[in-house]
């Protein structure tokens, strides 16, 4: 036990906690920003698994990685769109349309991987690029916080400036307070000559680029190749880890970082020979907890709320 | 009424022609010989005895999730968690199958008992986080599958695991734990009757007893239902668990009367495929098998495609997408329902003058 | 003569589902005046008041504003033409500020970030200038509702409007807020707006009301000064009898107390207290009717007495078994039948069919239960047909689905159900709103024959004729509180229940005590 507690708290344990956070986290943020506009995105998963998809095969036909990146945000934020026009121009139900894009995403990127990779697994066939590991001047020398914060994925340093980005978004810009008007009381927005649809539109863009660049770190610096599946339940852990955020950015973030943990622990723990296929359903089972302990506080909160109003 | 039921019927018939040509288009601008391949997906299914067996055995396990997804849609509730309880069904089956003894008729009972339990338990979970917490049962039970998943490779792949194969898959099953076969060739095995007789059951479940009349109700009007004196919590909550039930069942018959073993590495998708089953038969256990057997064609029909040109099977993911997409979108040829009804309104008020 | 502000001529509204809730009415303001829109619940007061705003569209009919023709087909239009509207639901965000709610969608900045400085200081200054403080940097979800509805004044004064609507906007106020309010919009007026009070609390029309319309039934019913007309003849022009129903009715022979209630109070999350210690007891063989303005109380009582909604203290005895938090089940089951206010919401479930709405408090009982699991479907078809028939429900079959039905008829299929329970106590709660006059007719009977078959009934309507035809002892409730009790209805009128209504007269404690009786 001692032996495994020393392996686990280690510079490399954190540096691995920041690392499979990112793509959570920024799922998370897209998912914050959606929830806020009152649209549920569930379609975070098929988002970024499209986008870990194009971040590769255009990263691999163009041979640069900056077109790759832009290719797979972009094609991010063209699902997104998809799941708009149905939603919200078409009024599909909302989570149903979500289901058949992930389907949609799932079934397409491995349709085109087969025609571009000839392969229904993986894309190790195609030469993609990953985007550059980072060192940050001075941080990367000083002992311990040097191995743990620096040398990073250049995303996961995105990812940590969106959070500020998303944080100043949401509440000190107009657009922000429209768009939490909008997902809150809908008709209010209305009624002062705001437009829901645009508002809503906006919102799954945004949610596009953010779960697109946790799509794009997925194939293009966590590991170099794209897999069928590959996101496997990430948009839905983000969601969970919004949820428990209690619909902040910052909060987001550490509900993010919390499965992170959950999932590096995983990675950990398979080192010390326990069985990974156990180890990675940690993270789920967390996620499970801890939504129904939300759930539980909320309860109670709102009795209390009930009895203090009494009085 | 009449009128918009009979509407219903032609848009899920205009979908499912906008993504066959969408299918056609795809494979048209994909494929070196886009006739002939598209030949064997529309025609591939009825074009061999083997190939119709394929297509039936294939349609088996969507009859299963589409009648376990209609009875919770029917109460107005999500069950994303099907395919998580089909798979957990599946390693529980296997476990009874390997581990329990061979004794005949009871192995086999035993087997498809412990399938349903496991899938009630794995149900229970988002049900008792909905009723009791009012938690969404749409994320937990999305976690579900991927902890019905990770933990039953581990139980099968740790406890259950043939070494001698080559590959990770379980031990193959004593034939006290086959599901008998119908046509000995070509694996014809019982799951479709099995099948047929649980779309009776669900039927019966649903529009003749108590709890059915309960899950009914709260699906048409949950106020109303409360008002009536229904337990709303406890109807959701069991609504939930009976589809669990039948979702854990469909493993078992995957299986013991396909594989007779334990050979799965990744979800296989049923569950996600009984969401489409379940819309398409508007939640209707009667409609369902003939649903899952056009779901079940259809992705037969992409198999053989696969097999015989250059396109892949994955194609008719894309296309059930679709098919989901336009059925459900309210406003797809809306102004037409509309000028329906106002047609008809205007008429009765002429009538009332 | 001077041009009307507002012109609304023949404005026709048919909604999707066939109700016709405007037939031509035609509305007209002045500018600079206090216009009352009056009419009972359902007479089209807010039909017209969204069309005006451009939250509906007009079947037909023509909209002049300032003598131009215009056309209102977004809530934008009408902001720009310098209408603004005060929702009865406040159009407010709760998690934002009050400075935030009041610049949404004209927000001030600084550079690309929004200038909470700025909307603070907007807020402010508005506040004001129109007399209407309110806290800038809270947040609405702490406010009272007072304060509330002030911030939805000045979001519409900011955006320029001249003309208010002010959708029933005292009725969740306390009387000083309304005090304060009213105080705001003299001052609002003598700034030069206009504003349109859609109410039907009289007693506030003579305070500050300068001219008033009636609506009744989707047309126009009149139109006066209020300086011209009382209280009563307001009354009269918004109720209007056309048919004078025949009931048939005897003295009641009132037998064992069946239901008790004692000391209800409740408070709603977030708001003052709005039922503060009712008691009243029913006895079989009577029919106690509860009189009063809407929105007084009535609905929350009802639902603390059928298990749907959680009361805050109290007793509900029915027979002696106590029911105060019971689920509905437990309390259906201790021989109460409820037929709810909104027949659509809580009475039916429209897609299902007559027959399955018809048991959905016996469905598990013999004869339709077979077994432990099992329904008995042919028992539930005969049970359907039979009621069919027996209540004359215009349907082909029990097998319709009951949103095929008119109102009247989806009405008599809830009687249907509740009066065939053989209940001891029925609760009816506006058992013949917005139906043809022969089901109304018919329903009032049936009330009538199970009160002399023995059960106790406890009625709750809005509609003054109904109560008074039918019950035999009444109480009114006003802000939450029983302020009438009479133990017999014998020369009773309306004019002298209608000042109960409105608060104008309240009986002492010991009177009301007396609706308790043993």
């Amino acid at each position: 036990m001692n032996e495994i507690l020393k392996g686990i708290l280690t510079p490399a344990f954190v540096y691995s906690i920041i690392r499979v956070t990112t793509p959570i986290l920024f799922a998370a943020l897209g998912a914050l920003i959606t929830d806020l506009a009152g649209v549920i995105n569930i379609a975070l998963e098929g988002i970024m698994l499209t986008a870990a998809f194009f971040g590769v095969l255009v990263s691999a036909f163009t041979q640069n990685m900056w077109l790759g990146l832009l290719a797979g945000v972009l094609s991010g934020v063209g699902i997104a769109l998809i799941l708009g026009y149905f939603s919200l121009n078409l009024k599909t139900d909302l989570i149903l349309a979500g289901i058949a894009i992930n389907l949609l995403a799932s079934g397409g990127t491995i349709f085109l991987l087969y025609i571009f990779a000839g392969d229904k697994g993986t894309s190790s066939s195609l030469k993609s690029l990953v985007l550059p590991n980072i060192n940050i001047p001075i941080l990367k020398d000083i002992p311990i916080l040097g191995p743990m914060f620096s040398g990073h994925h250049i995303l996961t340093y995105i990812a940590i400036i969106s959070v500020v980005i998303v944080h100043y978004f949401l509440y000190h810009t107009p657009l922000g307070l429209r768009l939490r008007a909008v997902g809150e009381n809908p008709d209010a927005a209305d009624s002062v000559g705001i437009s829901v649809i645009k508002i809503k539109y906006i919102a799954l863009m945004l949610s596009g680029i953010f779960a697109g660049l946790g799509g794009v770190h997925l194939s293009m610096g966590y590991v170099s190749w794209f897999a069928r599946d590959m996101t496997s339940g990430r948009g839905f852990i983000a969601l969970a880890a919004e949820t428990l955020g209690g619909r902040t950015a910052i909060g987001t973030t550490l509900g993010s970082l919390v499965f992170g943990a959950a999932d590096a622990l995983s990675y950990s723990l398979q080192a010390f020979r326990m069985p990974s296929e156990f180890a990675q359903s940690f993270p789920f089972i967390i996620t499970i907890l801890a939504l129904g302990f939300y759930a539980q506080q909320q309860i109670s909160r709102a009795k209390k709320r009930k009895a203090a109003s009494r009085r | 009424m009449k009128k918009t039921s009979s509407f219903e019927f032609i848009r899920i018939l205009v979908a499912i022609g906008i993504s066959l040509i969408l299918g056609f288009l795809l494979t048209l601008l994909l494929s070196k010989d886009p006739i002939h391949a598209y030949k064997y997906f529309l025609y591939g299914p009825l074009s061999k005895t083997r190939r119709i067996i394929e297509f039936i055995n294939n349609s088996v396990p969507l009859i299963f999730t589409g009648l376990a997804v209609s009875i919770v849609f029917k109460a107005e509730q999500f069950n994303i968690g099907a395919e998580g309880q089909l798979f957990i069904g599946a390693v529980a089956g296997t476990a009874v199958a390997i581990l329990f003894p061979h004794i005949q008729i009871l192995h086999i009972i035993l087997v498809f008992i412990a399938a349903m339990i496991a899938g009630m338990l794995w149900a229970a979970v988002p049900g008792i986080l909905k009723s009791k917490l009012n938690a969404s049962e749409l994320v937990s039970s999305l976690m579900m599958n991927y902890v019905a998943f990770y933990l039953g490779l581990y139980f099968v792949n740790y406890y259950l695991r043939d070494k001698n194969a080559g590959f990770l898959v379980s031990y193959k099953f004593p034939k006290t734990a086959w599901l008998p076969y119908l046509y000995r060739r070509y694996h014809f095995h019982y799951g479709i009757i099995v099948a047929l007789v649980f779309v009776v059951l669900v039927w019966y479940l649903l529009y003749r007893t108590k709890i059915g009349y309960e899950i009914r109700m709260i699906g048409y009007n949950l106020k109303f239902s409360e008002a009536g004196g229904i337990n709303v919590p406890n109807t959701i909550f069991s609504a939930q668990v009976i589809s669990g039930a039948v979702a854990g069942i469909a493993g078992a018959i995957e299986v013991t009367g396909l594989y007779h073993r334990f050979l799965w590495q990744n979800l296989p998708g049923y569950g996600f495929d009984g969401i489409i089953v379940a819309l398409l038969a508007r939640n209707n256990p009667i409609g369902v098998p003939f649903a899952a057997l056009f779901l079940g064609y259809l992705r037969t029909g992409a198999r053989i495609m696969e097999r015989q040109s250059d396109m892949s099977a994955e194609m008719v993911t894309v296309l059930q997408a679709f098919v989901i997409l336009l059925v459900t979108a309210q406003a797809f040829l809306s102004t037409w329902k509309q000028r329906m009804i106002e047609k008809a309104s205007r008429k009765e008020e002429e009538e009332n003058e | 003569m001077e041009t009307p502000i507002l012109e609304m001529r023949d404005i026709v509204k048919i909604y999707p589902n066939g109700v016709m809730a405007n037939k031509g009415v035609n509305f007209k303001v002045m500018p600079g005046e206090i216009h009352a829109l009056l009419g009972e619940n359902g007479a089209g007061k807010t039909t017209l008041m969204n069309i005006l705003f451009g939250l509906q569209a007009p079947t037909s009919g023509e909209i002049f504003y300032k003598g131009k023709k215009v056309k209102i087909a977004s809530p934008h239009d009408a902001i720009r033409l310098g209408i603004g509207m005060v929702h009865q639901h406040f159009m407010l965000v709760p998690s934002l500020t009050v400075a935030e709610n009041i610049v949404l969608g004209m927000e001030p900045k600084r550079g690309v970030f929004f200038s909470k400085e700025d909307a603070y200081r907007i807020t402010k200054e508005i506040g004001e200038k129109y007399g209407l403080e309110v806290p800038p940097k809270e947040r609405v979800q702490d406010l009272p509702v007072g304060i509330r509805q002030r911030i939805e004044i000045l979001k519409t004064l900011l955006r320029g409007a001249e003309l208010l609507v002010l959708d029933e906007p005292t009725a969740v106020l306390t009387p000083q807020e309304t005090e304060e309010l009213f105080d705001a919009l003299k001052k609002l007026v003598s700034q030069g707006k206009t504003i349109i009070f859609i109410t039907h609390k009289l007693r506030e029309v003579k305070e500050i009301g300068d001219r008033i319309t009636v609506l009744r039934n989707g047309k126009n019913a009149g139109e006066a000064l209020v300086k011209d007309v009382t209280e009563e003849d307001m009354s009269r022009m918004m109720v209007g009898r056309d048919v004078e129903l025949i009931i048939h009715k005897t003295p009641s022979k009132p037998g064992e107390v069946i239901l008790h209630v004692e000391n209800i109070e409740y408070t709603p999350p977030g708001h003052n207290k709005l039922l503060k210690g009712i008691s009243f007891s029913v006895r079989e063989g009577e029919i106690l009717g509860i009189a009063g303005v809407e929105g007084n109380g009535q609905r929350e009582l009802i639902e603390i007495l059928t298990g749907l909604r959680e009361g805050d203290s109290g007793s509900v005895k029915v027979r002696g078994k106590e029911l105060f938090g019971a689920t509905p089940r437990e309390i259906r089951l201790a021989s109460v039948a409820h037929i709810p206010e909104d027949r659509m919401a809580r009475g039916v479930a429209a897609l299902a069919s007559i027959e399955e709405n018809l048991v959905v408090d016996r469905y598990f009982l013999p004869p339709f239960s077979k077994g432990k699991f099992s329904i008995d479907v042919k028992k539930i078809h005969e049970n359907g047909e039979k009621l069919v028939k027996e209540f004359g429900i215009k349907a082909k079959s029990s097998v319709v689905p009951v949103e095929m039905l008119s109102g009247g008829n989806i009405q008599k299929v809830v009687v249907a159900r509740e009066f065939t329970s053989n209940a001891k106590l029925i609760i009816a709660n506006q058992p013949t709103r917005g139906i043809d006059v022969g089901a109304t007719e018919f329903i009032r009977n049936r009330l009538v024959d199970e009160r002399d078959r023995g059960a106790a009934v406890l009625l709750v309507s809005a509609d003054l004729m109904e109560v008074m035809q039918l019950s035999d002892r009444l109480i009114v409730m006003y802000e939450g509180e029983i302020v009438g009790y009479f133990d017999s209805l014998d020369g009773l009128t309306e004019q002298e229940l209608g000042k109960y209504m409105l608060g104008i007269k309240k009986d002492a404690p010991e009177k009301i005590k007396e609706a308790v009786v043993s």
